[in-house]
């Protein structure tokens, strides 16, 4: 029985590998998608282009001025003389902010009454003008603690802030972890998406159906391939996130393989499905794609999934990618224990022993 | 119309019909793919899990938590000690804790004023970052109640009134929609054609056109042409979604959107045709289509991540990525208007990247076997 799996497995092997092409198409895109995806991928805005408008000629304005101008995250553009040129620089985008002080400001201040500034923000893209809000936030917070203290009042409760497990809030920390995740998937699920289809199409799975071979074995020989290829490609974007991104590692390894295992059972599975459904490489590709795109927006790669409805939320219970990305962000970056990870491993396993048992039922069952 | 052309278009409308994979990238795609990101995909964040743990429960306390009980963007969960309620953090239950300590009530205005220690998790940083933007807004709420209580004025020196123009709610839903609308015309445009010139190669039909006496721009236009209009029937099932089930706004004008999306779909058609000029097997299409348009148009179009805050020489590769101005044209289309000023110089870099691509296309594809 070894020796038909391993002929098969064998054979797989030389279909995936045989043309230069498809030997480059394994290992490269993967490379170029870590890159580009570990360096684009940020939520952290840098350099906001922003203008400012005062009517205000005090000192104190001038202080608070300075200090956006001091930080990182914004970028001074133009200062304005009228208010009539606001909203064309919104409008075209030369600016994202545009920050507003009215005359009386420096005189509220020091009179003791509340200052009011006002930032008018491009809300076309939601999430950056809400960062854009949190960031003016930040500075201004700054400049009431340090004006408070100067007053001699202070404010009658402050609030320190500590971010756990990635103390500087980097985006990378949490999108190359889950990279991890989403090219084992992109990769294992091509490799064996095609493997079935690419048969059906050529007519040689009949051929293969009338061997001494059993479906189990049939089984086997075909995911093992996706498995191997799947386990060394998570192996090496690992390594690149480690030493080429620096993202730590806190977690054991041996609780990360136990999560990739699982994980690959469900990716080799679902292919493999896929894979028995499809009669042709398109329909396959096509099928692979339609499974890894929500499989990828509904885990939490990008967005929390507490923020989707409920009844979404509930369907994202049958996806893999989910509990996959707990266990990599907890392994990577909290340092999770084996038991505390037991809630993700299980799901992962039953539906990796589900979905390989419907393919191997569908290798039989499925005939033109 | 020239019936040689006719002919070609003729047998690749009866190809789509027949092969159900087709029609699902044209219509059943953009339809999966509006409904998983309209409601599946959400940036606004409510009902955040938050731990409080007070130490010396008071009347000092309670007004201080009340705050966070009311507040919308807060699920609160009360814990009896920081440990606890850490570990619940852990384990993905809550996703920050603020921790009132023994001294809060003796602290609170002595001139240190009392510490309130708010530990979050810090592996979504997207989402730490908001709510301590949210725990700063209910912070500052308890400052004016607290002052107020008291008959004094505000102790907040500084406040700011924000005014968020063209979405004034933050849905994310109105930047995700329209920006969503240039992943699925890439998807129709390039993964597709590049997916069935492939197939006529791989199949060896290739060959077989090639020995009549359809011209190679022939050709290139017999598959143009179909897929263009079913593109085009992919954008009206999108638009008509974004504004009807999603009740995204469109400022600008709908004749202004169909002329800037044609203008892209020629521009992702004739990346699919380059692609499968060099690439001749669906496999390795499938693969360089995905990797080269498809993943580009989600993640460096601006789409989902700012492109400004990219490293320069991302950025840079941004510049030829024709998803970028597309994404651009549509934000401004739905949410801003006609603003000319935006869209004139993204359609400009539209039809620029257009010219490259057919021609190379052109240049590719000659009458000859490997």
């Amino acid at each position: 029985m070894w020796k038909r799996i391993l002929a098969l497995t064998i054979k797989e092997f030389l279909a995936l590998l045989k043309d230069r092409k498809g030997r480059l198409v394994l290992v490269v895109p993967p490379l170029i998608q870590l890159l580009v995806f570990g360096y684009a991928a940020t939520f952290e805005l840098k350099q906001v282009p922003y203008a400012v408008y005062s009517e205000d000629r005090g000192n104190v304005s001038r202080d608070l001025l300075a200090a956006f101008r001091g930080s990182s995250s914004f970028n001074l553009v133009a200062q304005l003389q009228n208010e009539i040129r606001i909203a064309p620089l919104i409008e075209s985008k030369q600016v994202l902010m545009v920050l507003r002080v009215g005359p009386n400001f420096s005189a509220d201040l020091l009179s003791g009454r509340t200052s009011r500034i006002q930032i008018i923000v491009d809300g076309r893209n939601s999430n950056t003008a809400m960062l854009v809000v949190n960031y003016a936030g930040t500075i201004v917070k700054q400049f009431n603690g340090t004006w408070a203290a100067s007053q001699g009042s202070g404010m009658p409760v402050h609030i320190e802030t500590r971010a756990w497990f990635n103390p500087n809030l980097e985006s990378r920390w949490f999108f190359v972890p889950g990279i991890v995740g989403l090219l084992t998937l992109l990769v294992t699920m091509l490799v064996t998406a095609l493997s079935v289809a690419r048969e059906r199409e050529q007519g040689t799975f009949d051929q293969l159906l009338v061997t001494p071979m059993s479906p189990v074995e049939i089984l086997i020989g075909k995911a093992l391939p996706g498995f191997l290829i799947g386990i060394l490609e998570a192996t090496l974007v690992t390594l690149a996130a480690v030493f080429w991104f620096k993202v730590p590692f806190l977690g054991s390894i041996a609780t990360l393989y136990v999560g990739i295992f699982l994980f690959l059972l469900s990716a080799v599975g679902v292919g493999l499905m896929i894979s028995s459904i499809a009669v042709t490489q398109q329909q396959g590709l096509l099928g692979a794609f339609f499974f890894m795109v929500p499989a990828i927006i509904l885990s939490g790669f990008a967005t929390p999934i507490r923020n989707m409805p409920a009844i979404v939320q509930d369907l994202t219970l049958v996806n893999p990618m989910r509990y996959f990305l707990v266990v990599l962000r907890g392994t990577f970056l909290q340092g999770m224990p084996f038991h505390l990870l037991i809630p993700e491993l299980w799901p992962l396993a039953v539906i990796g022993i589900a979905s390989l048992a419907i393919a191997g039922w569908l290798f039989r069952n499925r005939m033109y | 119309m020239n019936i040689r052309l006719t002919g070609l278009i003729r047998k690749e409308f009866l190809q789509i019909v027949r092969d159900p994979s087709s029609i699902a990238i044209a219509f059943l795609m953009p339809l999966v793919l509006l409904l998983l990101f309209g409601y599946g995909v959400s940036l606004d964040s409510e009902h955040i899990p938050l731990g409080l743990v007070v130490e010396a429960p008071g009347a000092d306390t309670s007004s201080f938590t009340a705050e966070f009980h009311e507040s919308r963007y807060f699920k609160t969960f009360a814990y009896t000690n920081t440990r606890n309620a850490v570990q619940a953090m852990m384990a993905g239950k809550i996703n920050a804790v603020i921790v009132l300590r023994q001294d809060f009530a003796r602290q609170l205005r002595q001139p240190d004023g009392a510490p309130v220690q708010l530990i979050l998790n810090g592996v979504d940083e997207n989402t730490a970052r908001i709510i301590s933007g949210y725990v700063d807004g209910s912070f500052q709420n308890w400052l004016e109640h607290d002052a107020a209580m008291r008959g004094m004025q505000s102790e907040i020196p500084v406040r700011i009134e924000q005014r968020i123009w063209f979405n004034s709610e933050l849905r994310s839903r109105n930047f995700l929609v329209p920006g969503l609308i240039a992943v699925i015309m890439t998807l129709i445009g390039a993964l597709l054609t590049a997916l069935v010139m492939a197939r006529e190669w791989e199949r060896g039909t290739m060959e077989a056109l090639l020995v009549t006496p359809v011209s190679m721009s022939e050709v290139i236009l017999g598959k143009l042409i179909p897929y263009f209009l079913l593109g085009m029937g992919g954008l009206a099932l999108s638009v008509a979604m974004a504004l009807w089930l999603f009740e995204v706004p469109l400022r600008g004008s709908l004749w202004v959107l169909f002329a800037a999306s044609a203008l892209f779909l020629i521009t992702a058609l004739g990346m699919g045709l380059l692609i499968s000029s060099v690439a001749k097997s669906q496999f390795v299409a499938g693969q360089v289509a995905i990797i080269g348009t498809f993943l580009p148009a989600f993640i460096l179009s601006g789409f989902i991540f700012d492109i400004n805050s990219m490293p320069k020489i991302v950025q840079v590769i941004t510049h030829v990525i024709a998803a970028r101005y597309y994404v651009a044209i549509l934000q401004t289309l739905f949410l801003a208007g006609d603003e000319w000023q935006v869209i004139l110089p993204n359609a400009a870099a539209l039809v620029l990247l257009a010219t490259i691509f057919l021609g190379l296309t052109w240049r590719n594809t000659r009458k000859r076997l490997e």
